[in-house]
């Protein structure tokens, strides 16, 4: 019988004290809870329902190093960070393995009373605030976060207060790079309380290609009433950089969320969202666009469960599979009873540029009322001859009309994104991912 | 004494294993310009399909020649490059591809295959600026997808407006006509008129007589199952008109 998981406990039972020491009080508070939720459980394989094409069993079974003493691994963060967003204003901070960074004088700029700093540092400033809210909406239940609860010894948290704009986006650079194969517990905690608005720019990326990493990441993103957020991830990780992504939001009423995720290079990564609208009136738009190609895999999870009456949610996710890559979107919406006036909508559309690629999707809807729009979609095919022959007597050459038409495919979910100068910036970078120059940066450091 | 621009020899082509061209024979100088006309069915189409290089089609037999290059020897794009343009009687829609991307990557290509630098920004708009005055397209349409939401006459002008850039020794209009009112009609044929020198030729493919009243040919062919039947002068576009295709296959039989 599996069970990855298992050496995962002993680390925790023979670690106890060394993990709690080098953590905060409230998060160590939820360790014994997360240790009995793991009792005779066991991670995901790929006879769990809802984890037919990607086993996470398989995923934590390797021998990681996990950082417990919180040693000062070094990494080169300049080099990495340089070419990557230099176009948008954001106010930054680092994650490099499992600790966060903060950009010199990053708390200076920020606005009064909003906060984007680790876990530990919050833990002492705001106990209740972080007591409050962490753990709040991911449930212990589920063994990935509970695993990371175990273990997680530290994270981001990000506050706004009430009726507090944020002005400038909020950018989180997660590094990986460290001379052994690592396995990071990343955690955030994003709270905007009643009528705050934030957005939020993730990237992920791998800096040493050699080494084997894994990322157990949970986030929990509560949205009070009236509030918007926007947020969008890409990740730009390595061949041997595999990926366990849980993401919680919780809505209150007249809230606004946005969320792209984009997977431009990755090893095997496994992104789940799990979204409440508990209020009327909430709005929410979830995208996703994953370009792979060579053997990566991507699987995107999606359940976004309306509770309440009068929300919208739309959901679009694109991929362009090309070698051996394979990709999986499983995306669900659920009405439940009493939410009535419901409007959910889900688009998954896939593009297969080889024989070899595969594409799995499951689009689920579950409606427990009568007063709904709902409807959702899916179509995997491949690039139009018709436009492909069209460009090609133009004398535009095959290959580059490939690469035109793969990038006009994946406009629509680029388009969903609402960071200023983002749009640009996300559009030269999927160019550059399907002409295959991306993560080449000595280009750009010459300049 | 015009030079020989297109040789064709004994062009047989066939799609799915159904043989459509049962060996063509034509040969265009430059300066001409010649109508292929023909009942449906008649292999009108594929034969410009096979000469464009569409993959559709299998070539079983026979030689086409542009300026002596051997066509089918060539990918799509490079015959292109040497001074072949189709316009497509459907215009292929691009969502996502704007109109200007579309074309400098197509005008780019093409001095990248005679080893020339690539346009400048402000080189290129101008260039775009120029042709699209030849068939009065909208600059609006500039900044849209390829061919998106065009109406049937903004298709066909932005046919000619690509074959404006692109300057080609051979444009073969297939059924350039269909879908147009007369306006637009004028329009078109007044662009394709426009761009004609004693350099160029020109094969429009239609069903009809009356483009050729706008677009004046110097030979007018039959194309019947898969083989030029008759060739004429424009006399016979009228004799085809008043008589209609029943003698020609009457003839054919």
């Amino acid at each position: 019988m599996n069970n990855s998981l298992l050496q995962y406990i002993k680390l925790y039972e023979e670690n106890r004290e060394a993990i709690d020491a080098g953590s905060a009080p409230v998060m160590n508070d939820l360790r014994d809870a997360a240790f009995r939720a793991l009792d005779g459980a066991h991670l995901p394989t790929r006879s769990t329902e809802g984890f037919e094409k990607t086993s996470i069993d398989d995923m934590f079974a390797p021998d990681y190093g996990v950082n417990i003493a919180r040693m000062n691994i070094p990494v080169d963060v300049a080099g990495t960070f340089k070419c990557d967003v230099p176009t948008i204003s954001t106010l930054l901070g680092f994650v490099l393995n499992d600790s966060f960074h903060p950009a010199s004088m990053l708390e200076s700029k920020l606005p009064d009373g909003v906060m984007f700093t680790s876990l530990r540092w919050a833990q002492e400033r705001c106990p209740e605030l972080v007591k409050k809210y962490y753990g709040s909406i991911a449930p212990l239940s589920d063994p990935g976060v509970a695993l990371n609860t175990l273990l997680a010894q530290d994270g981001v948290f990000i506050y706004v207060p009430r009726n507090v704009r944020v002005e400038r986006p909020l950018q989180l650079v997660n590094i990986f790079s460290a001379p052994i194969p690592m396995l990071a517990f990343r955690r955030v905690l994003v709270v905007l309380e009643e009528g705050a608005e934030l957005q939020l720019l993730v990237c992920d990326h791998t800096q040493d290609k050699e080494n084997a990493y894994l990322a157990s990441q949970v986030v929990e993103v509560v949205v009070g009433k009236g509030a918007h957020f926007e947020g969008c991830a890409i990740e730009e990780s390595s061949a041997k950089t595999s990926r366990y992504s849980r993401m919680y939001i919780a809505q209150q009423s007249h809230s606004n969320v946005t969320f792209n995720s984009t997977t431009l290079t990755c090893g095997n990564t496994r992104n789940d969202f799990e979204i409440d609208l508990l209020g009327e009136h909430c709005e929410t738009n979830l995208a996703g666009m994953a370009i792979g190609s060579e053997k990566m895999h991507i699987d995107n999870d999606s359940a976004i469960n309306h509770r309440s009456p009068h929300c919208r949610s739309n959901q679009l996710f694109k991929y362009v599979l090309d070698d051996e890559a394979t990709g999986a979107f499983e995306g669900s919406i659920l009405v439940a009873p009493g939410a009535q006036y419901t409007e959910a909508y889900q688009s998954n559309r896939n593009v297969l540029a080889s024989t070899q690629a595969r594409m799995h999707c499951k689009p689920q809807l579950e409606i427990y009322n009568d007063d709904v729009k709902c409807s959702h979609g899916a179509t995997t095919g491949q690039l139009d001859n018709d436009a492909l022959f069209y460009m090609r007597t133009r004398g535009i050459p095959e290959q580059e009309a490939r690469t035109m038409l793969m990038q006009a495919f994946m406009v629509d979910v680029i388009d969903t994104v609402h960071i200023p100068g983002l749009q640009e910036r996300l559009r030269h970078l999927v160019d550059r991912r399907f002409s295959g120059s991306l993560g080449d940066c000595s280009a750009c450091r010459e300049k | 004494m015009s030079n020989r621009l297109l040789e064709v020899r004994d062009l047989r082509a066939s799609v799915d294993g159904k043989e459509i061209l049962k060996g063509v024979n034509l040969t265009v100088n430059e300066g001409e310009v010649h109508a292929i006309m023909g009942p449906n069915g008649s292999g009108k189409s594929t034969f410009s399909g096979v000469l464009a290089g569409n993959p559709a089609y299998t070539v079983t037999e026979g030689v086409a020649k542009l300026h002596g290059v051997n066509l089918l020897d060539l990918p799509p794009e490079d015959r292109s490059h040497e001074g072949l343009f189709l316009s497509f009687q459907y215009p292929v829609e691009i969502p996502g591809v704007s109109m200007v991307n579309f074309m400098r990557a197509a005008v780019n290509a093409k001095r990248k295959y005679f080893n020339e630098e690539p346009l400048s920004a402000s080189e290129f708009l101008k260039m775009m600026r120029q042709k699209r005055a030849i068939v009065e397209l909208d600059n609006k349409l500039a900044s849209r997808s390829v061919n998106e939401g065009f109406s049937g006459g903004e298709k066909k002008r932005n046919e000619i407006f690509q074959m404006a850039v692109l300057e080609p020794r051979l444009a073969i209009l297939d059924e350039t006509d269909s879908g147009l009112d007369i306006d637009a009609l004028r329009v078109v044929a007044g662009g394709v008129n426009k761009l004609k020198t004693d350099k160029n030729a020109t094969i429009v493919i239609t069903h009809y007589q009356r483009l050729l009243d706008y677009i004046r040919p110097d030979f007018v062919h039959i194309l019947y199952k898969g083989r030029i039947v008759k060739t004429g002068g424009p006399e016979l576009a009228l004799e085809l008109e008043e008589k209609g295709y029943d003698w020609i296959k009457e003839e054919n039989e």
